[in-house]
């Protein structure tokens, strides 16, 4: 997968990134990885609180923002919720630490094009990033594990209005078990019998139906989570 | 999402009686000279607006310093005097001249609400003042205030005086009674008074002891993480930075913590899901607690002994009964196996319950190995994993190769009556 990813990147222009995260050091950390390891990333700003961040933003224009979940001030979906009116195009990869569903499921219902987790190794990292600048999205195995969760058939569950968004085909459920398992989108590919483009296509409409879907507030649907 | 609501609170700045109209105008978002001609309308019936008012006054907390509110002009205010003296007006004509309330009440009625008016807005002036000093004060400072001066004093009594030439007038006009009835209605009479005089008081002593309350609980919950934090995190560092030269032992420590953290922050029984971390007794599936806590703690105690990372997602949970244990003791094995032999820093778990069945996969992305050259001494997969989930009527599937990685897959179906009683 790094072979293909390498043979495209001399054509094109890096990434240009813009992080966003309250810790310092942090920030610091993935920089310096980004910049060591890769060329197809240039990292053009960062910012430390919410309002820098949406003021950085409209100044760099960046491709992607590495945006932290939990900031003082409304955290990552308030930096969302106030850029994306202005920056259609700035695309959102949520970067966090936490494992709580309700953080994860908001900061995507906001506009994020997908959400990994700070352990994620560096060039995972990247190519999340390649993924996402490309307008694909980008789920971890427990973001699809939450997403799963939160479309399960459930009784005493809130009556389907918009089929189109409120459920999932069972060809995107396979795929997203499948990145819940662990697996590649090239390893989902020729599990599935299907191009990547195709697995790309199933994630980006599991992402549009997560972010659009009333079925559950799925913002807030962890805390009354029940057991099966 | 939603569009903030501010809550209902009285404004103290830019009031002409007691801030009910602005705190209503602020709370629905309105023109405040709309609920002021509202109020005033509706005390011509019967003076319905005027106790509407009062109710409010009585039960709706003033805001407290410090919150942004709007500016009032003088005009504005004149305006607000105006229709103020407008419904005040109306309630009493219309009361008059329809006698729905007969004279002899309206008279000595209107002179104690008054009163009760005069009073309560001195203790709302009162409360301000103990904002502003942070004073504390009992009965006689609550209604009369530490600081309030002799104009507030003289304010204070004419309510009294008003609200006792009320009752007073009230009780003289119905002398037609006897004896007896008459002492009893005196003695409701002074009741109520008293009653109206003080309820500034019992509704600041309840609100106070609210305020308490919440304070109290806040303090426990910062002791909590404190001490945590302590037990947990500073003890870890302070065993990483003992052994920073054994970096198998710091990743083991910190990947331990990180865990423990986790699950105290994000676990089902979690600080941050808002229940007590400790829940012992919860019923009789509390006992075993659930599928996906056991299927962390497997996790866990695989990641301690290996020092790897096993990344667990788990869709849905159920209680854990005597068929699932099995699973997972199976699933445990399956990571260990990898662990030992794969040679993978990484291992994922994923577990799925569904209303029929539970299946747990176990994937590494390591040596992978044949089955079919598995020595015969070898007993992990076949009694571990493959017998125990025969035993209780599950399934083991095994997808490995040399060099691709290998994954067990188990699964096992659900008792249903367990499901049926939940």
């Amino acid at each position: 997968m790094t072979s293909t990813d390498g043979q495209a990147a001399p054509a094109k222009a890096p990434v240009r990134v813009f992080l966003v995260d309250d810790h310092a050091l942090f920030r610091a950390g993935v920089r310096a990885e980004l910049d060591s390891i890769t060329s197809e990333i240039e990292v053009v700003g960062e910012a430390g609180s919410v309002g820098e961040a949406v003021s950085g933003i409209a100044h760099h224009r960046p491709d992607v923002v590495l945006l932290d979940v939990h900031m003082p001030d409304g955290g990552g979906a308030e930096v969302l919720r106030r850029s994306r009116k202005e920056q259609p195009d700035v695309v959102f990869l949520a970067l966090s630490v936490s494992d709580a569903a309700e953080d994860v499921i908001a900061v995507i219902r906001a506009g994020a094009r997908g959400y990994v987790t700070k352990t994620i190794s560096s060039q995972e990292l990247v190519r999340a990033v390649c993924r996402v600048a490309e307008g694909d999205a980008v789920f971890s195995p427990r973001l699809a594990g939450f997403v799963l969760d939160a479309f399960a058939e459930r009784p005493g569950a809130a009556p389907i209005s918009d089929p189109e968004l409120d459920l999932l085909t069972p060809r995107e459920r396979d795929v997203l078990r499948l990145l819940a398992r662990g697996y590649a989108y090239k390893e989902i590919a020729s599990e599935l019998f299907i191009s990547v483009k195709t697995v790309e296509t199933h994630v980006s409409s599991v992402l549009r139906k997560t972010q659009l879907s009333n079925r559950y507030e799925l913002s807030r649907w962890a805390s009354d989570r029940r057991l099966v | 999402m939603r569009v903030e609501q501010t809550p209902l609170r009285r404004r103290r700045s830019g009031r002409v009686i007691a801030g009910v109209a602005g705190g209503l105008a602020d709370h629905l978002g309105i023109e405040v000279f709309w609920v002021r001609a509202l109020f005033a309308v509706l005390a011509a019936l019967g003076g319905a607006g005027v106790v509407a008012y009062g109710l409010f006054w009585a039960f709706a907390p003033q805001a407290p310093p410090g919150g942004r509110e709007p500016e009032t002009t003088a005009k504005e205010r004149q305006q607000a005097i105006g229709l103020a003296a407008l419904g005040v007006g109306l309630a009493i004509v219309v009361g008059l001249i329809s006698s729905t309330v007969s004279g002899w009440v309206t008279g000595p009625l209107g002179v104690t609400l008054v009163g009760a008016a005069v009073v309560w807005r001195e203790a709302d002036e009162t409360q301000r003042r103990r904002w502003k000093d942070g004073a504390r004060s009992g009965v006689f400072g609550a209604i009369i205030g530490s600081g309030g001066g002799r104009s507030g004093l003289v304010r204070m009594l004419a309510g009294v005086v008003l609200v006792t030439t009320g009752i007073a007038v009230f009780l003289i006009n119905s002398k037609n009674l006897d004896q007896l009835q008459f002492v009893l209605l005196a003695v409701f009479a002074t009741l109520i008074g008293v009653a109206v005089l003080t309820v500034p008081w019992w509704l600041k002593l309840m609100r106070d002891l609210r305020e308490e309350r919440r304070a109290r609980i806040r303090t426990e919950e910062r002791a909590e993480i404190a001490a945590h934090l302590h037990d947990s995190v500073l003890q870890t560092l302070a065993l990483i930075q003992k052994q920073a030269d054994a970096p198998r032992e710091v990743l083991r420590l910190a990947r331990g913590q990180e865990r423990q953290l986790r699950g105290w922050l994000y676990g089902p029984s979690g600080y941050g899901r808002g229940r007590p971390v400790n829940q012992a007794g919860d019923g009789e599936d509390g006992a075993l607690g659930t599928l996906s806590e056991a299927v962390a703690a497997a996790c866990g105690e695989v990641e301690d002994t290996f020092a790897i990372r096993v990344q667990q997602v788990v869709v849905g949970d159920c209680p854990l009964d005597t068929t699932l244990i099995p699973v997972v003791q199976a699933a445990r094995e399956a990571i260990v196996n990898a662990a030992k032999h794969a040679g993978v820093a990484e291992v994922s778990v994923y577990a799925e319950v569904e209303s029929d069945r539970v299946t747990i996969f176990v994937r590494d992305r390591g040596k992978g190995f044949d089955p079919d050259t598995v020595p015969e001494d070898r007993h992990g997969l076949a009694d571990s994993i493959q017998g125990r989930m025969g035993r209780h009527g599950g399934e083991v599937r095994l997808r490995t190769a040399p060099g691709e990685g290998t994954e067990v897959q188990l699964e096992m179906p659900r008792k249903l009556t367990k499901e049926a009683k939940a």
